[in-house]
């Protein structure tokens, strides 16, 4: 069995890296894009 | 020789390079801001080490989209000479100016310390004053240094010559013990295919004068001022 964990700040804390994404994704003409929040993915291989 | 150095913003080496350039190769480098859409009129854009935009994503992904980076590119395709060191490499291989990743180095730690250098080409401007298979010495600062490259990209990197650093002992022997962070084949840095754009982990400006400890890296300087 695979588990597979995202792991994001909560919800209303400030992402300074996802803001710093979405500005980047502004500057390559994504002028669409509302949000980005960034985090991990972490892949638990389980017995 | 007319230069200039990018700034990004959390570049921490740019005043290194600016010094080391202002020394060594044009009295009158400069500064530019990575929000410029402009480049001045330069022979040389080095873009210098740091965590631009924090290394938030990965290192030197964000600042490879900075507005001035698109003039970089077309500064390179028209054959002028680009140095991405440390970050700039970073910044550099995300940017597609250079084949290849910097991943995590293998052990996972930072490393601050001082390397060795076998030169692997000398036949482009940044390594011209060096002898082919001279040892140097200079001080690598980084976290993400492990270059990753698929076996057919290393094979192209060998067939042309392309490698211009690899790290080894003091004696120049490529070992896995003087491989500070899990490069492939010990690769500390490479040319373009062209051979006007240099990117490398290690920080030959920071070995460029006597009173900082070492002046090993001042003979790239010394060969780009020729």
């Amino acid at each position: 069995m695979k588990a597979k964990i995202h792991v994001t700040l909560k919800n209303g804390v400030l992402d300074p890296q996802g803001r710093a994404i979405a500005g980047a994704l502004g500057s390559m003409g994504f002028d669409n894009v509302n949000d980005v929040r960034q985090g991990k993915y972490i892949e638990v291989d389980i017995k | 020789m007319k230069t200039a150095v990018i700034v990004f913003p959390a570049s921490n080496c740019d005043r290194d390079a600016f010094t080391t350039l202002k020394n060594h190769v044009d009295k009158n480098t400069q500064y530019v801001w990575h929000r410029d859409t402009a480049l001045p009129k330069v022979d040389l854009v080095m873009l210098p080490g740091g965590f631009s935009y924090g290394d938030y994503l990965r290192s030197g992904a964000m600042a490879a989209h900075s507005p001035i980076m698109q003039e970089v590119k077309k500064h390179a395709a028209a054959g002028g000479l680009v140095l991405g060191v440390c970050n700039g490499f970073q910044v550099l291989t995300e940017a597609g100016l250079l084949p290849g990743v910097l991943m995590r180095n293998a052990k996972l730690k930072f490393l601050c310390k001082e390397v060795f250098l076998k030169v692997g080409n000398t036949s482009t401007r940044f390594t011209k004053e060096y002898k082919k298979g001279q040892v140097i010495n200079v001080p690598i600062a980084h976290h993400d240094g492990n270059y990753f490259a698929d076996a057919d990209t290393l094979k192209r990197l060998q067939d042309n010559g392309q490698i211009a650093f690899q790290y080894c002992d003091e004696n120049g022997n490529i070992t896995a013990e003087s491989n500070p962070n899990g490069s492939q084949m010990n690769i500390a840095g490479i040319v373009n295919e062209k051979g006007n754009v240099l990117g490398m982990m290690p920080h030959p400006e920071r070995h460029a004068e006597k009173l900082v400890g070492g002046t090993d890296g001042a003979a790239m300087f010394r060969g780009l001022a020729a």
